[in-house]
């Protein structure tokens, strides 16, 4: 007990913590002063906190439209200084289309996840990648249904145990994980497709500079966008932030493995 | 451009209104009897005179939640479909209606259930009429019986979609998608600016000016019951103002008549040969023609039942109007239904046969 005992005696004032000329760190000027419903460990966080410093990076405050998802993410409205709208279970992709078509100059994104965009909404996420309409898909992949209390995800990784395959997922029942953003990749109207992790620092940095890359490719015209972000989600895989990080590396890394898959900017 | 005159069928003419009316975007999937819109607006290449967009969407499903997506940003969008695929939007349909955006829908029906047929038919006015989705809502539902009023009623359904901001239908059926007729196309009207957007529209979700006014949230969710109970309480005060407001119909010989027929849209047109054969015979018969279904005039048929022997209502379906036209009479005469079913276009003489037997 007597190591976990923190010396508050030496430890620097909250004044001192605060202070201009030690602040190295600060909440984006987007990300709304609100309690998150999200879970500890959760990655929607993270992914949050960096749409909201990339759209005001680009100075695209005012000309942003997001569309949210029914699945964990459907509060993202209340986090992000945007306009927004809430789409039907899978449904973004089309309302994102509809709303880049209409209105050219401005930056529309979807921010889905694995359920709503490729089992659902898997038509709308395709035929929306593949028409090259020029926005950019967020594609959460945590390999389960969080909000509906963890059940069996498209993404579910063989073996898994869910809510709803709890002795595993086997093929014979269930069928096999599907890799949505390898099958984007193949698609004509896609410009850059990568997936990403934000589980560590040196990931956050490069899923940012991911989401920055697609959201200048959808305004510069270049076509559609699929930045996949393999998550977490503690609560629906019952492990400790910490644990679920590591079984995320250990299991999900090896069926999602990171990186760029396509980027039409870099081949040119 | 002004009062061009031409012949055309009414899907057509759906098509030429829409470009001439300020339209922003059409989104649509084939479907017989109805295609020939979108095949008219791809011809007429909108998008190089007027700006308009038009996309063949990946299906039904996907048009209406392009129709949420434009009209939630405050575009002026539409649709266009027949039964079995206005079956597939009713999610959608929901969701604006939840989420108060404006949007305009046309069915041009056929029969059903199901694949059913590609004739004509009315047998979509229960689905068209008692919203049709999930949960307590409306949409305003426009029956034109002419191609005139199919071209007439894209403004209109505009209009009345972004007063009340809600999902406007035409409802109309084969008969009238697929007959020539002359129509007088629209006077010319150019489509808004941003700034005419932001002033009519300053709930939409398109960032414009959104520093000064804050983030605009288009969505129909809401966890808390008791602010869901004030938004749909809301959403019940404004269908009351509708229908207390925009229920629009047209009389023909009611004034003298001893019976009535009510019938909508090609029915009714029907209906108008066989009441003037009626007539002929010495029957005293009137027309009395809804043209919104929802709102439906109930106060006027009501009236009207007082001074008549009997009413006969003729539809291309079972018989679905003629439950609102009975709740309106509340019993006070006879109220019998007409119909043929399967894609059959009713015959005048069956019609005066049925008056007949009143």
């Amino acid at each position: 007990m007597s190591e976990t005992t923190h010396p508050t005696n030496l430890a620097p004032s909250r004044a001192d913590i605060i202070s201009p000329e030690n602040l190295v760190y600060k909440k984006p000027e987007l990300m709304n002063d609100v309690t998150m419903h999200y879970c500890p460990g959760c990655s929607h966080g993270v992914v949050h906190k960096l749409v909201a410093e990339v759209i005001a990076e680009m100075g695209m405050e005012e000309k942003t439209i997001g569309i949210c998802p029914v699945g964990c993410a459907v509060f993202a409205y209340r986090y992000i200084d945007i306009d927004w709208q809430e789409a039907a279970h899978g449904r973004a992709p089309a309302l994102a289309c509809a709303a880049k078509r209409l209105w050219p100059d401005r930056l529309v994104f979807t921010y889905q996840g694995d359920g709503d965009l490729a089992c659902i909404g898997t038509a709308e996420t395709i035929h929306s990648l593949n028409r090259g309409d020029n926005i950019t898909i967020i594609f959460i992949n945590n390999a389960i249904y969080g909000m509906t209390g963890g059940q069996m995800a498209p993404t579910t990784l063989m073996g898994m145990k869910t809510a709803t395959c709890p002795y595993g997922r086997v093929a014979e029942i269930h069928g096999y994980p599907i890799k949505l953003t390898e099958i984007a990749a193949h698609l004509e109207g896609t410009a850059y497709v990568t997936r990403q992790s934000v589980h560590s620092v040196a990931a956050i940095r490069k899923a940012k500079k991911a989401l920055r890359k697609a959201f200048e490719y959808s305004m510069a015209g270049k076509g559609s966008n699929l930045v996949e972000i393999v998550s977490t989600c503690s609560s629906g895989w019952k492990m400790t932030p910490v644990k679920a990080n590591e079984w995320m590396e250990e299991n999900m890394f090896k069926f999602y493995p990171i990186g760029d898959i396509k980027d039409t900017g870099a081949e040119k | 451009m002004e009062n061009e005159i031409l012949l055309l069928k009414g899907n057509e003419a759906v098509a030429h209104a829409a470009i001439r009316c300020g339209c922003d975007g059409y989104f649509g999937y084939p479907i017989t009897p109805q295609s020939e819109v979108l095949e008219t607006l791809a011809e007429l290449k909108p998008w190089e005179t007027t700006g308009m967009v038009v996309l063949q969407a990946e299906s039904e499903v996907a048009s209406i939640n392009m129709l949420y997506g434009g009209g939630g940003s405050g575009k002026r969008v539409m649709t266009s479909s027949s039964s079995v695929g206005i079956a597939l939007m009713q999610e959608g349909i929901s969701y604006m209606a939840g989420a108060e955006v404006p949007g305009l829908l046309v069915n041009v029906q056929r029969g059903g259930p199901g694949l059913g047929t590609i004739q004509p038919s009315q047998s979509d006015y229960n689905q068209a009429t008692r919203g049709g989705g999930n949960g307590d809502y409306n949409i305003i539902v426009l029956a034109p019986n002419s191609v005139q009023e199919m071209a007439d009623f894209v403004d209109t359904g505009f209009e009345l979609a972004f007063k009340y901001r809600t999902p406007v239908m035409i409802l109309s059926d084969g008969v009238i998608g697929q007959m020539m007729e002359k129509v007088v196309l629209p006077p010319f009207k150019p489509r808004r600016t941003e700034e005419e957007i932001a002033r009519e529209c300053p709930w939409a979700a398109n960032g414009h000016d959104l520093k000064r006014r804050g983030p605009n949230v288009i969505t129909s969710l809401e966890l808390d019951p008791a602010v869901m109970e004030q938004k749909n309480l809301h959403l019940q005060a404004k269908y009351q103002k509708i229908r207390d407001t925009e229920v629009r119909y047209e009389t023909t010989y009611c004034d003298d008549a001893d019976y009535i027929i009510v019938a909508f849209g090609s029915a009714a047109r029907i209906s108008l040969t066989a009441m003037e054969t009626a007539r002929e015979q010495g029957l005293k018969v009137g027309l009395f023609r809804p043209i919104t279904l929802w709102p439906f005039p109930t106060k006027e048929i009501g009236e009207l039942s007082k001074r008549v022997k009997g009413i006969l209502t003729v539809e291309i379906n079972a018989g679905q109007m003629v439950f609102d036209v009975r709740y309106a009479v509340e019993g006070r005469v006879p109220v019998h239904h007409f119909g043929r079913l399967g894609g059959i276009v009713p015959d005048p003489d069956e019609i005066v046969e049925a008056l007949n037997k009143l």
